[in-house]
């Protein structure tokens, strides 16, 4: 290879590094309700461990390249897809009187505050689980399960919330939230769970 | 013999009612298109997205997009974001998510999936693979400026 072909190759690759390489970047941001955390950065055969609040990394073509970011970098860099953040899931727990579907006094209450999350987000998607206790057969289970979320969809849609963004199943008897024998009555298996997103 | 077979084949049914919804857009400013199977959708707020949709903004566009783990997925502007893989089960919280940014930045809040196994939710860009221990981070791929 004579000179100029070896000098044109270096160009190139100089200008790959400057040019054609993308810069890449990843912070840890701190948990919301302060617990520990952690992100595992694999680049070819590195490995960084990020364990700590604004923990980050440059990923260079060579090798990874750690710093302790900061809250403003993070506002200024992530700024845009922070704000495009969809409200959290909520999750909530509603009771049921025995054999029955009619919600137990304070989960009337817990209604409330569930119809009050609801009414915060613009896309609504609801999915309500219904589960009993282990009293009574698969058949009478599964049916009253489903009556339960039903119940849940029905009381949702008189408050004026479209049918289309909720989904009702009943799981019966199958995942008891108390594990019992069966035949074993127990309240706070008899109850319908809700995931607002 | 019977029954096993059954539940395979249950399994694939419910597999394939569910393939279709595995996360909806909550929030879209500006150009946000979604390439599916070689057509462009429009990622209007209430759009679902499903396995194997890639996810772009335009220079004035940002995406926030709910998955059905709970986890949330959030692009700023010029973003490029494929949601390669999704397999949830609601009743074990099992499952894998795999996610690439190829350009953009990408705000991540991890949801059920990366809860219940540490090896569940891996976010790729084009030169790392990020596992997801803890819930909350940001990664940006730039044009090397």
């Amino acid at each position: 290879m004579g000179i100029s072909a070896r000098f044109a190759v270096l160009v190139t690759l100089v200008a790959c590094v400057a040019g054609c390489a993308m810069e890449e970047r990843v912070i840890l941001l701190p948990e919301a309700n302060g617990g520990p955390t952690s992100l595992d950065v694999h680049q070819g055969s590195h490995e960084v461990l990020l364990d700590r609040p604004y923990a980050a990394t440059d990923l260079t073509v060579a090798d990874p390249w750690p710093y302790q970011a900061t809250a403003a970098e993070v506002q200024a860099t992530f700024g845009d897809a922070l704000a495009a953040q969809p409200v959290r899931a909520a999750h909530f727990t509603l009771y049921f009187n025995e054999a029955s579907d009619d919600l137990t006094e304070e989960s009337r209450a817990e209604l409330e505050r569930m119809l009050a999350d609801v009414a915060k987000r613009p896309v609504r998607d609801i999915v309500i689980v219904g589960h009993t206790d282990a009293v009574g057969s698969d058949q009478y289970n599964d049916a009253l399960a489903r009556k339960r979320a039903e119940r849940v969809k029905a009381m949702l849609v008189e408050r004026g919330i479209a049918q289309t963004d909720i989904a009702a199943i009943g799981r019966g008897k199958r995942d008891l939230l108390v594990p019992t024998p069966d035949g074993t009555a127990e309240p706070r298996n008899r109850r319908v769970e809700i995931v607002v997103r | 013999m019977l029954r096993p077979i059954f539940a395979i084949l249950l399994a694939f049914v419910v597999a394939a009612a569910n393939a279709a919804d595995i996360g909806q857009i909550k929030v879209s400013k500006g150009a946000v298109t979604i390439e599916r199977a070689g057509q462009q959708i429009p990622g209007a707020v209430g759009t679902h997205v499903q396995a194997s949709d890639v996810v772009r903004t335009g220079g004035d566009g940002s995406v926030g997009i709910t998955m059905t783990d709970d986890s949330l997925l959030s692009a700023g502007p010029n973003s490029v974001l494929a949601l390669d893989r999704y397999d949830f089960d609601d009743v074990t919280s099992r499952g894998q998510f795999d996610a690439s940014l190829a350009k953009g930045s990408l705000a991540v809040v991890s949801g059920r999936l990366a809860k219940q196994s540490p090896d569940a939710m891996k976010i790729r860009t084009p030169s790392a693979v990020l596992g997801v221990r803890g819930t909350e981070f940001v990664v940006r791929v730039g044009d090397g400026h």
